[in-house]
C-alpha cells in the first residue's frame, strides 16, 4: 500500500476516477493478450506472452480514501506452446515453431471482470455525485 | 453552533459522507490484490460524535476490517454483494439525513419570516 498524499486531499472523484483508469489497464491488456493468440514467432523466447497488470492501494492517510494504482503489468508465466510446422516460413531448424501463451478463455473472463468492476465504481461515482448535488442545491421553500 | 441548530443530523451526515468515502474505496479496490475492506460502524461512530468527540476520532475508533464471508486466494476481502448493499444502505441514509436538515432550515427560515 503506497501513500497517495498529493498537493491536494483525495476525493470520492479521484478514487473512482483512478479505479476506472487502472480497470481499464485491466482491459486493454486481456485485449491485447486475446489480439496475439494464436501468434507464432520462430522461437521460445521470440513468442508473445500474456500481459497482467498488478493493481496496488494508494491510500490517502488525510481523508481515509483508498483508490487504485497499476503496479506494474507483469509477464505470465504460460509458457509459449512449441509446434512442429515445418512449411510455416518461421520455423528453427527442426522446423518448430512456437504459439503464444495465451489462454483465451482467462482473457475473456479477465475483460468480463474487468468491465464488471468498472461498471460497480461508475454507478458507486453517480450515486456520490447525485448525492453531492443534492447537497450543493439544497434548496428550502 | 452547527450541532446545536442541526442536532443529531448534522453530525450523522458527516459521518455518512465518511461511510460513503470509505465503501467507495470498498468498490475501487476489488481487484486490488490484498486488500482488506473496511466500513465504518455508523451506530457507534454517531454515539461518540454525540458524546463529544470529533468526526476523525469518532471514525476512526468505529472503523473495523469485514469479515468475508468467504476468503479468496490473493487475500482480497472485498465482496461486492456485501459492498452494493451497505453503499446503497448508506446512500438511503444520507439522503434521509438530508432530507431532516432541509425541514430544520425551511422550519427555522419560517419562524424568521414569521410566516
Amino acid at each position: 500500500m503506497s501513500s497517495g498524499n498529493s498537493a491536494h486531499p483525495m476525493t470520492l472523484f479521484d478514487a473512482s476516477a483512478r479505479a476506472m483508469s487502472a480497470q481499464l489497464v485491466r482491459m486493454n491488456a486481456a485485449a491485447s493478450n486475446l489480439a496475439n493468440a494464436g501468434t507464432v514467432a520462430g522461437s521460445a523466447q521470440g513468442a508473445y506472452r500474456a500481459m497482467r497488470p498488478v493493481f496496488a492501494t494508494v491510500l490517502d492517510t488525510r481523508t481515509g480514501i483508498a483508490s487504485v494504482k497499476v503496479q506494474g503489468v507483469y509477464q505470465s508465466g504460460a509458457s509459449p506452446v512449441q509446434i512442429h510446422d515445418p512449411d510455416n516460413p518461421l520455423a528453427d531448424g527442426n522446423g518448430d515453431v512456437w504459439q503464444s501463451g495465451v489462454d483465451e478463455n482467462a482473457e475473456m473472463i479477465e475483460i468480463t471482470d474487468a468491465s464488471r468492476q468498472y461498471q460497480n465504481v461508475v454507478s458507486a461515482m453517480q450515486t456520490a455525485k447525485q448525492l453531492t448535488m443534492d447537497t450543493l442545491r439544497m434548496k428550502t421553500s | 453552533m452547527g450541532n446545536s441548530l442541526f442536532g443529531i443530523h448534522g453530525m450523522a451526515l458527516e459521518l455518512r459522507a465518511q461511510r460513503l468515502g470509505v465503501l467507495t474505496s470498498n468498490i475501487a479496490n476489488a481487484g486490488t490484490p490484498g486488500y482488506k475492506a473496511r466500513d465504518i460502524d455508523f451506530a457507534g461512530a454517531l454515539q461518540a460524535m454525540s458524546r463529544g468527540s470529533g468526526v476523525a476520532q469518532a471514525v476512526g475508533a468505529a472503523t473495523q476490517y469485514r469479515v468475508p464471508v468467504m476468503s479468496s486466494l490473493d487475500g482480497n476481502t472485498v465482496e461486492m454483494a456485501t459492498e452494493q448493499t451497505a453503499f446503497a444502505e448508506n446512500a438511503i441514509g444520507y439522503e434521509a439525513t438530508l432530507n431532516m436538515i432541509q425541514d430544520r432550515v425551511t422550519t427555522i427560515n419560517r419562524a424568521l419570516k414569521g410566516e
